[in-house]
């Protein structure tokens, strides 16, 4: 898919031949996110027309809902989004505090905070790329009745960039520089071009924390301020009560800035144990009305639905559950350094090899059997389109053709049915983290691979060491010292930059950089190197979009990774609650739009 | 022939008498302990099963890891006759081979805490003073720490010297013994220096003492086997324990591999499928409950067969 | 024996500090790195992680955190914890009330089922009674704390639909609802807890009873006409009590810390679920002070069980 092939789809969906969701559909199966699909589409002119609701809103009165009891099986730790550490500490946050806009499930942008979407058209965004100019709402006050203003936004910029505050949202801050152009305008500025724009003060990241209550706690003191655990912000619930790990609790704000918002009167978010208990207190015993990441086997998650209490939203993301191949020697140690990119994998390079392990992987049995809804059998995101379109979805299993494969790339079968050339067996091993589905998933390969003359070892690592960054650890993900692996990497960005930045050669995860870098399976290209500089500076979403889909194909016919499933968010709601999850921000992002049925 | 008396037929040279069996010891405690007919009954089955698990994999070919989506959760038939998981995998083939583990996992950690503990209580109990606050000091400092962290520390620090010097599978095996051992001996510790304490003080340990008897001859044959009581609980106890700590060291990627599909992971994998498929849960759970039972029974049979009180 | 009791007490000073010294080295050499979260975080550039470790000194050589910890400690500051930047007290105060009430009460239960039966089964041993108890018992302790609580969240709570499964703390009713609500939820977990430690413990009392109920004593008990339950209660009771004693003190410090299983299972905020998932997180400061206390209290109780021997049985000397 090339440049003059996307801007002729753009032009379809002008003209209305083509929707925005099959466009953004589309996209997707090429590795575009949504986010970028819908900026392809605005920069086109092919501008949003009206915002369209998919669930309509029907209560028309504030309050009035009773208590709403979520479920959210890793307990929040702290409430200031600037610290949170993973996505359970930012949805618990956004409860209180919000962000200037967020993205919708379809990767629109939609106004929170601010007025309206910056945009060319209303001279928010600038035609140079270098800054965007944001018009916060009139009228809107922090729970404990204080105005919000332009001010604000100045503070949390200057608090999240100062590194003695150790704010895990540094990274959106420190290169801009934002200007109170008036009480309520703000103008963002950037040092080059940036085709991503929204990023400070958006989504995930973006939340603002009032300045007259976090002022006297910058930089070294920030650790110290009350309202840490006491969180005063502008979102539709105000704080109650916070049990580390265990308990949030939030009551209505009745100055809400939103007419009829929100609908229910308390809020309780309860944290700990696991996911399929959480499961069936929703879906069972209807004890709560939702819970997040249902990280369980979809085949339990129907059954428990035949109970009619409640169903699992589906909600697709970017998440891709994926193999992983070491293009170096996890074995051989070089300069005290194993997989050093010095070395290379003495099995792994051989192409027959890697194709031959890429139609193995039986995607059919992994999704229909372990993940169902929850896992949707891929090889586009990352493999080899001839041409795009549903050629793109195509994958195959067949233990015949790899067969072949290894049998014309010399590799034959020893005495003990295991294939070897040249005095190297096909032996690998085989390391994820613990968790069930992963277990069977590693079952379902191995099994294949046996049949055809692969031995492979599995090996799990707890998952608290596995995604752990411990350099003294040789169980890393990180330093991936065994031949093969597998996990889910997550789009938390809805950018893919920061997503595709796994392929290039300056991200090389090695012993000099304490195994930080992002280039996990080392494997590396120039062209895509060249790719991805020019995307990075590249203004036009099209051509952007163009230089990602020639990364993805370089990547893919390469087999690089061998994708397996898709995940989307996956939650489990009450029947009668109505609500919209998006996959490009938090579960809470939408909060002042539940609402439930009598 | 006149004059000369045959001898009484009385007088004769003493035949030699059929030597009677020497009533040891240890003939009169095996006497003892068949009379105690459910331990008999017990080491009959407990050997069955070991001999189960030993040989059974060669009788029952069905392989452990065949996957087969068609007979998903399918409960006992005759193809398979435990049922099958949620991969398909027949659970009689991997019962038969997980048990070889989890018996020798019971058995082996069972062992090495009762040993550690009953040394070290049984040297706490007799001596006094400084040596008995020092092996109280360790008992304490084993019972402070936190299993966890110790468990991904002591593994992280010996697994791959384990596993050149004793082969990948032995290496795990000795580890996990030696790890889940090590956190169950610190109670037998105490209960034994418990009993040894109000047990030295009896009369016989006195008459013993009277006699000339060393410490140690005092310990092991007088006050060792009287202190027996809650050793043997703890050990029975202990079997159930091991195997199913083993399952929670699976779980948490410290144990054996995740597809070895030992007793107590049966479990562990069985337990979100309670409604749907019993089955599942329902013939691991048994076999640890019979291998924790015949222990048992064993132990109270050999309780009955040592102690030097009892009259039978 | 007062003698015994300060000599014990000084002891106990030096060696908790000994044994403070070898739990901080554990869990300074464990695997596993309290910002890990952040360092998968793409967006979270190395500096931050740096500087954080840098604020919290765990860049330092172990001897100068532990040194640092301990000054801290005395002075009453019990730490700071990576995860919820939120002092450790509080977090361990916000759980202890529960702590103490569903874990405590389990342990009464245990107990209060394991006394009167396992006395009356080796009173008769080998008799229906003594039969039905010793299966049940070993059913009780051959099953995992996790299946048996999720055996009973479906049967109580799905099939029936009688209990809640989801502990809350706070509850907002009051007057006697309160306390019936606070009863509802804790039964089940109270139940499985109560009864996995119970089977044990029976199995301990009907050993010891059974040890004891042969001995001379009892039979002159018996024959100078004594009642059989003023027999076994005056006589064999008591010194049959010593293992149980010894038991139920290393049992009362797992009460804070211990029933991680139970905790989860039905999400209980206890200080044994902090404790676990402190440890998950690579939360150091709060493990520390969690396992400290758990230390101090592992002592406490067994110098009072080794108090206790003394009285149960007045032949124990201390010397």
């Amino acid at each position: 898919m090339d440049e003059k092939q996307l801007r002729r789809l753009i032009g379809r969906v002008k003209d209305g031949k083509l929707s925005r969701r099959a466009f953004v559909g589309r996209m997707l199966a090429l590795g575009i996110t949504a986010p970028l699909a819908s900026e392809m589409l605005a920069f086109c002119g092919a501008a949003r027309a009206q915002e369209k609701e998919k669930v309509p809103y029907k209560p028309t009165k504030r309050g009035g809902g009773g208590a709403l009891k979520v479920l959210w099986w890793q307990g929040a730790t702290l409430l200031n989004p600037h610290f949170a550490v993973g996505t359970k500490d930012q949805d618990a946050s956004r409860i209180f505090y919000e962000p200037l806009a967020g993205w919708d499930s379809d990767g629109e942008l939609f106004p929170v905070l601010a007025a309206e979407i910056p945009s060319r058209e209303n001279g928010g965004l600038a035609p140079d790329g270098l800054s965007v100019t944001w018009k916060l709402k009139r009228g809107v006050t922090w729970h404990d009745g204080q105005p919000f203003t332009a001010d604000d936004l100045v503070f949390n910029w200057e608090y999240a960039k100062d590194p003695a505050t150790a704010a895990v949202t540094i990274g959106n801050y420190k290169d801009v520089v934002v200007e109170k152009l008036d009480s309520h305008t703000v103008k963002v500025s950037f040092k080059k071009p940036t085709p991503f724009w929204a990023d400070a003060f958006v989504g995930t990241r973006g939340m603002i924390v009032p300045k007259h209550l976090f002022e006297a706690y910058r930089g070294d003191k920030s650790r110290d301020a009350p309202t840490n655990l006491k969180p005063v912000g502008t979102g539709p619930y105000k704080f109650v009560d916070f049990k580390p790990g265990d308990m949030v609790r939030g009551e209505i704000n009745s100055n809400y800035h939103e007419a009829n918002r929100p609908h229910f009167d308390t809020i309780e978010m309860k944290g700990g144990g696991d996911a399929v208990s959480a499961a069936r207190a929703v879906l069972q015993t209807g004890e709560f009305d939702y819970a997040w990441n249902m990280q369980v086997e979809d085949e339990l998650l129907l059954r428990l639905e035949k109970g009619g209490k409640g169903r699992t939203v589906i909600t697709p993301g970017g998440g891709i559950e994926h193999i992983q191949l070491n293009s170096t020697d996890p074995w051989t140690e070089v300069d005290g350094e194993r997989a050093s990119i010095k070395t290379k994998h003495p099995i792994l390079s051989d192409p027959a090899v890697r194709q031959a392990l890429g139609l193995l992987v039986d995607r059919q049995s992994v999704q229909e059997h372990i993940y169902g809804r929850t896992g949707i059998a891929t090889a586009n995101f990352l493999n080899n389109p001839e041409r795009f379109r549903s050629k793109t979805m195509k994958f195959e299993f067949n233990i015949e053709k790899a067969n072949q494969l290894l049998d014309a790339g010399g590799w034959k079968r020893g005495a003990d049915g295991i294939r070897e050339k040249d005095g190297k067996k096909l032996k690998f091993v085989y390391q994820t983290s613990i968790n069930a589905p992963r277990q069977k998933n590693q079952a379902i390969v191995k099994q294949a691979c046996q049949k055809a003359g692969i031995d492979l070892e599995l090996k799990s690592v707890t998952a608290s060491v596995f995604f752990s960054s411990d350099v003294a650890n040789p169980d890393t993900y990180t330093k991936f010292w065994c031949d093969i692996q597998m996990y889910n990497t997550t789009m938390t960005e809805p950018d893919p930059e920061v997503f595709m930045n796994q392929f290039v050669s300056w991200e090389v995860s090695s012993k000099e950089n304490k195994w930080q870098g992002r280039n996990i399976t080392r494997w590396r290209n120039d062209e895509v190197d060249q790719a991805y500089r020019a995307a990075q500076a590249e203004l036009d979403p099209v051509k952007r979009a163009a230089l990602f889909i020639r990364i993805n194909e370089l990547v893919c016919s390469d087999c690089a990774v061998i994708p397996i499933v898709n995940r989307p968010k996956a939650t489990a709601v009450s029947s009668k609650m109505r609500l919209e999850i998006s996959g490009w921000d938090n579960d809470t992002a939408t909060l002042k739009d539940w609402w439930r049925e009598a | 022939m006149a004059g000369s008396t045959l001898a009484s037929p009385t007088v004769r040279a003493p035949a030699a008498l059929p030597r009677a069996r020497p009533f040891s010891p240890g003939r009169e405690a095996w006497r003892r302990f068949r009379r105690h007919r459910l331990a008999v009954a017990s080491v009959a089955i407990l050997a069955a099963m070991v001999l189960a698990v030993l040989l059974g994999p060669l009788v029952w070919r069905v392989p452990i890891n065949d996957i087969d989506f068609t007979a998903r959760l399918s409960p006992p038939t005759w193809a398979h006759p435990f049922g099958t998981d949620d991969l398909g995998q027949d659970l009689l083939a991997r019962m038969l081979y997980g048990g070889r583990i989890s018996l020798a996992v019971g058995l082996a950690a069972m062992l090495v805490a009762i040993f550690v503990g009953v040394l070290v209580g049984a040297v706490a109990g007799i001596s006094r003073g400084s040596v008995d606050a020092g092996l109280m000091w360790l008992t304490d400092l084993f019972l402070s720490l936190p299993p966890l962290p110790v468990l991904l520390l002591v593994i992280y620090l010996f697994r791959e010297r384990l596993k050149e010097i004793a082969g990948p599978e032995v290496g795990v095996f000795l580890l996990i013994v030696v790890v889940i051992g090590g956190f169950r001996w610190m109670p037998v510790a105490r209960l034994v220096r418990a009993q040894f304490f109000s047990l030295r003080e009896k009369e016989f340990v006195e008459a013993a003492r009277a006699l000339g008897a060393s410490t140690t001859r005092q310990v092991v044959r007088h006050i060792l086997p009287n202190a027996l009581g809650p050793v043997i609980v703890a050990g029975t106890i202990d079997v159930a324990a091991a195997i199913i700590a083993e399952s929670t060291l699976s779980f948490l990627g410290l144990g054996f591999p995740p597809d070895i599909p030992t007793w107590g992971r049966l479990l562990y994998d069985a337990k979100d499928y309670l409604d749907f498929a019993p089955h599942w849960a329902l013939f691991p759970g048994a076999a640890i409950f019979l291998a924790v039972l015949t222990i048992n029974f064993i132990g109270d049979g050999l309780r009955d067969a040592l102690d030097p009180r009892k009259v039978m | 024996m007062s003698r015994y009791l300060t000599r014990r007490l000084l002891i106990a000073i030096p060696s908790l500090l000994g044994i403070s010294i070898v739990l901080f080295t554990v869990l300074a050499l464990a695997p596993g790195d309290p910002f890990e979260e952040l360092a998968t975080n793409p967006n979270v550039p190395p500096e931050v992680r740096a500087n954080l470790r840098l604020k919290f000194g765990l860049d330092d050589p172990i001897y100068l955190r532990y040194l640092h910890w301990l000054f801290a400690m005395l002075q009453g500051d019990w730490g700071f914890s990576f995860a919820s930047r939120v002092n450790v007290d509080t977090l361990i105060l916000q759980r202890l009330p529960t702590t103490l009430f569903v874990i405590g009460s389990s342990q009464v239960l245990a107990l209060a089922i394991a006394l009167p039966v396992g006395v009356y089964a080796a009173t008769r041993p080998y008799s229906l009674f003594d039969q039905v108890a010793n299966t049940l018992t070993f059913v009780g302790f051959s099953l995992p704390t996790f299946f048996t609580g999720l055996l009973f969240i479906l049967v109580f709570s799905i099939q029936l639909d009688w209990l809640p499964f989801v502990y809350r703390a706070d509850i907002s009713a009051t007057g006697w609802r309160w306390y019936w609500e606070h009863f509802r939820q804790a039964i089940m977990p109270v139940a499985v807890l109560g009864l996995f430690q119970g089977a044990s413990w029976t199995r301990y009392v009907r050993s010891a009873v059974l040890d004891v109920i042969r001995l001379d004593h009892v039979t002159t008990a018996r024959a100078k006409g004594l009642a059989e339950r003023v027999v076994v209660l005056k006589h064999v009771v008591r010194n049959a009590l010593i293992p149980v004693v010894t038991l139920v003190a290393l049992q009362i410090p797992a009460v804070f810390g211990g029933a991680i299983v139970t905790e989860q299972i039905f999400r209980i905020p206890g200080i044994g679920s902090l404790l676990i998932a402190s440890i998950l997180n690579n939360d150091t400061p709060v493990v520390m002070a969690v396992t400290f206390v758990f230390a101090c209290l592992v002592i406490v109780f067994n110098l009072m069980a080794d108090l206790l021997y003394g009285w149960l049985d007045p032949r124990i000397s201390y010397r």
